[in-house]
C-alpha cells in the first residue's frame, strides 16, 4: 500500500451519498444521511421525524437519538482517520445538551477525530439545527480500534471490498 | 412506568417495554434487525444502547419525581462495557440524587446476566 492513499476512505471524501448508511441497519432506520466526509471528520444529518420525539409536550427529539447521531458520526469520523480500516468500538461517549433542539428542524452533527493512537481514537463534536454557530449539543468520546476480528462495516464503502452479506 | 414509556414516541420507535422483577421496574428492549450497528458481528448500534440507557433513566426519574413536565437532560455519559449481541437487552436505573433542581441518575444495561453489564450510563437532568 506504499502508493495507496493515506486514508483508507480518502477516495470518497466530499459530499455524502445515500449508500453510505446502507450497511448500518440502525442508521438507515433512523434516517441518518451522510452530508460530508473528509480527513478525520464526518458530518451527518438526522431529518426531523415525529417518531423520534422524546418530550411530546415540547415536540423535541429524544436526547438518545442525538446520541445515536453523534455516535454514528464518531464512527465515521474515525474510519475517515484510518490508513487501514479496522473495527471501531465505543469505549465512552458523553453528550452535553446545551439547549433543546428546535422542533421541526433537521439535526446535523459534525465529529472530528482529534487524536488517533494505535489502540484508541478520541473524538469531539457538536450538533446543531439552524446554524453550526449555535449548537444544541456537544460531545466527547473515546473509541477502541481493532476491538474484534469482525472487521469494519465501513469496509463496505470501499469498491470491490466487503460486499459479502454476513 | 408503562404509561410513561407508552407516551414517548421514541420509546415506541425502539420497541421498548417495561417489566417488574422482584418488585423493581426495569425497561426491556427486544432485539430486532433495525437495532444493528455492525452487521458483521453482529452487534447492536452503540447509539441504540445509549438511547436505551437514557430512556430508562428518564422514565425512572419521571416515575420517582412525580413531575408533570419531562425533566430536561443536561449531560448523559455512557460507558460501553461489552459488545451487545443480537439478544434482548434490559436496563435498570437508580436515582443517585433527587435534588430540587437537578437529578443524578445511574443506569445499567445487560443481556443474559445482570452481573455482566453491556453498558452503563450516568445522566444529570434539570427538573
Amino acid at each position: 500500500m506504499s502508493d495507496g492513499p493515506r486514508y483508507a476512505l480518502g477516495f470518497m471524501f466530499g459530499p455524502g451519498t445515500p449508500g453510505m448508511v446502507s450497511f448500518t441497519p440502525h442508521a438507515q432506520r433512523l434516517g441518518i444521511q451522510v452530508v460530508e466526509t473528509g480527513p478525520r471528520f464526518a458530518v451527518v444529518r438526522l431529518p426531523y421525524r415525529t417518531e423520534l420525539i422524546g418530550d411530546p409536550g415540547r415536540k423535541v427529539i429524544f436526547g438518545g437519538a442525538i446520541t445515536a447521531l453523534l455516535d454514528h458520526a464518531s464512527g465515521l469520523a474515525i474510519a475517515c482517520s484510518l490508513e487501514e480500516l479496522k473495527a471501531i468500538a465505543t469505549i465512552d461517549l458523553r453528550v452535553d445538551y446545551l439547549r433543546a433542539a428546535e422542533p421541526g428542524l433537521d439535526l446535523t452533527g459534525r465529529v472530528e477525530c482529534y487524536r488517533l493512537t494505535r489502540n484508541v481514537a478520541f473524538i469531539r463534536g457538536t450538533a446543531w439545527d439552524a446554524s453550526p454557530d449555535d449548537p444544541f449539543a456537544s460531545c466527547a468520546g473515546s473509541f477502541m480500534l481493532g476491538a474484534n476480528n469482525a472487521g469494519s462495516p465501513f469496509t463496505r464503502l470501499v469498491p470491490g471490498e466487503g460486499t459479502e452479506q454476513s | 412506568m408503562k404509561h410513561v414509556v407508552d407516551a414517548i414516541p421514541y420509546a415506541q420507535f425502539l420497541g421498548v417495554a417495561t417489566e417488574q422483577v422482584d418488585g423493581l421496574w426495569q425497561c426491556v428492549l427486544p432485539f430486532h434487525e433495525g437495532l444493528v450497528g455492525n452487521p458483521r458481528l453482529p452487534a447492536i448500534h452503540g447509539g441504540v444502547l445509549g438511547a436505551f440507557l437514557e430512556l430508562t433513566a428518564l422514565v425512572r426519574l419521571i416515575e420517582e419525581s412525580g413531575t408533570e413536565r419531562a425533566p430536561k437532560p443536561i449531560t448523559f455519559s455512557i460507558d460501553y462495557l461489552r459488545s451487545a449481541r443480537p439478544a434482548t437487552t434490559r436496563a435498570r436505573a437508580d436515582i443517585v440524587k433527587l435534588g430540587r433542581r437537578i437529578a443524578n441518575v445511574h443506569v445499567v444495561a445487560w443481556q443474559d446476566d445482570p452481573a455482566r453489564p453491556v453498558a452503563s450510563g450516568n445522566g444529570k437532568f434539570l427538573l
